[in-house]
């Protein structure tokens, strides 16, 4: 930050102009999917400042922060691994580098990015500054579920397999992997908890979640859930859910299941079922608000104009709304007294206040899908 | 569950006699099959279904692996939400890259 500063004040050659310095904190990007661009925003004054172009294909496009939230890392579907200058807004690097590929995460100490790549299967690391490949971990499978973890490590899962792999970065020279056999059927998309001690998985094969306690030395697979939807008919899954950070709310963690329309609490402890919640349709994502008070929960297609609040006390829906056609995404403030919602055939981010449920502000967006404030830079697993 | 099972057989008699709604099912196809297989169909969680992927498919077979998915697979049956003449032209769309 000082030697941006003073570069600022050298082009100047004046006093500081209170204009040219952009702090980050309260900014954010939306992903705008089809044009392939970030949409910039600014939480505070609830508006889109900028935009950024020439970005690829970013279907089911993510992002991560550096720790000085100066730059966003950008997972493209089409393999595109950029990185992107909020503070000039455009984009300072960029590589291809896999045909095909579904998330990335940033290392702890925000000098390594990982991306997690379908075609071929496998994780890449590269250098933060330069985007230079550092290692090519290669798997048989597609992977998910990849995550930053404390210690330089990075987790991720392997869907054709179900094994989990652990890369320690924290020596210099090639990353120490660990793999864990056994975690279960196609497993779909995983989490890490915030205190980056228990990363979870969602299996799309079978009925359940397998945890792993990464404090343990030799973490194994902890089978949650089992047969959650026994005696239940399977409905048809239209779309993935995902699991993300957000899943602690109170004591517990709230998930979605599968095939079935529901949430499922299971306690963050013991990770013990205690209770299920009956939603309209089948969850994309369940987030509880940061306080962990209330979980907003969107749905799978064609059910996906809708977003249910759960209170966390009493497990029930206290909340229903249509924002419009294809709520993707949903982003807290990072105190929760807002979120953001991506309502994609509407072109529109909605901004909804989360104790009256009153909206504030549409922001129009092309297609938008993921929407992500800088904040994130501070937390382990997003 | 009520809720769904009306919602989508409205939505089924709604299309059963007028025919497929080529913007609709197109962004359909691109969005909605997309979260799978890729905005531009190339392959994601599911393969690449682009006309060379699926050059080995007759119309009316693939129309069937839509309506009825690919069972112990992730991909879905969508005949709850679509009628057959749009699962067909959805089979013609994926085949040869156009709207029929
Ligand atoms: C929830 C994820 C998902 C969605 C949504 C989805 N698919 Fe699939 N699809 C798959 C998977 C996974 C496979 C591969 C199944 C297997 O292992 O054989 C597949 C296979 C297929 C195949 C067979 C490909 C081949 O080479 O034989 C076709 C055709 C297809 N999908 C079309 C569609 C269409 C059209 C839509 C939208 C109407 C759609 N899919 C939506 C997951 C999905």
């Amino acid at each position: 930050m000082k030697t941006f500063l003073s570069l600022l004040l050298l082009t100047l050659g004046t006093a500081t102009n209170a204009e040219e310095i952009r702090a980050t904190g309260d900014l954010g990007l939306v992903v705008e999917r089809a044009r392939g661009s970030l949409l910039v925003i600014d939480q505070s004054d609830r508006a889109a400042i900028g935009r950024i172009d020439g970005l690829g294909d970013l279907s089911h496009a993510s992002l991560v922060y550096s720790p000085d939230e100066r730059f966003a890392y950008v997972f493209g579907r089409d393999g595109g691994l950029s990185k992107v200058d909020i503070v000039e807004g455009k984009v300072s690097a960029r590589v291809l580098q896999a045909g095909n590929s579904i998330g990335g995460a940033i290392s702890d100490d925000g000098s390594l990015v990982a991306v997690s790549n379908y075609e071929p299967g496998g994780v890449r690391v590269f250098n933060a500054d330069t985007l230079e490949m550092l290692a090519d971990i290669p798997t048989a499978s597609k992977t998910i579920g990849l995550v930053d973890a404390p210690g330089r490590r990075f987790v991720f899962t392997t869907w054709d397999d179900g094994e989990t792999w652990i890369a320690d970065f924290s020596k210099s020279g090639a990353p120490e992997i660990t793999t864990i056999p056994e975690m279960g059927a196609n497993p779909y998309d995983a989490l890490i908890t915030g205190d980056g001690r228990t990363y979870i998985t969602g299996l799309f094969g079978e009925d359940g979640l397998t945890a792993l306690d990464l404090w343990n030395e030799a973490p194994q697979p902890i089978r949650i859930l089992q047969g959650y939807g026994r005696g239940k008919e399977d409905l048809p899954v239209y779309k993935m859910p995902h699991l993300e950070g957000w899943a602690k709310a109170g004591d517990e963690f709230v998930l979605p299941a599968v095939g079935h329309h529901e949430v499922l609490w299971i306690d963050a402890a013991t990770l013990a079922e205690t209770g299920r919640t009956d939603t309209y349709g089948q969850p994309v994502f369940a987030m509880a608000r940061p306080d962990g008070r209330h979980v907003w929960v969107n749905f799978a297609h064609p059910l996906n104009d809708t977003i249910q609040v759960i209170d966390t006390m009493t497990k029930e829906v206290i909340h229903e709304f249509k924002p419009g056609p294809a709520v993707l995404h949903m982003e807290f403030t990072p105190r929760g007294h807002e979120v953001w919602i991506s309502v994609r055939d509407a072109g529109k981010v909605m901004i909804y206040d989360t104790q009256s449920f009153e909206k504030l502000r549409e922001i129009e967006a092309d297609s938008p899908s993921g929407i992500f404030f800088t904040a994130r830079a501070h937390r382990t697993g997003l | 569950m009520r809720s769904v099972a009306v919602f989508l057989a409205s939505a089924t008699l709604a299309h059963a006699d007028e025919p497929p709604d080529s913007s609709r099912l197109s962004h359909l196809v691109h969005q909605d099959c997309g979260s799978c297989h890729g905005l531009t169909l190339k392959g994601g969680l599911g393969p690449d279904i682009r006309p060379e992927a699926l050059s080995h498919y007759d119309a009316e077979i693939l129309a069937d692996v839509v309506l009825d998915g690919i069972p112990g697979t992730a991909m879905p049956p969508w005949r709850p939400s679509m009628s057959e003449a749009e699962a067909r032209w959805i089979a013609e769309y994926l085949l040869t890259g156009y709207a029929p």
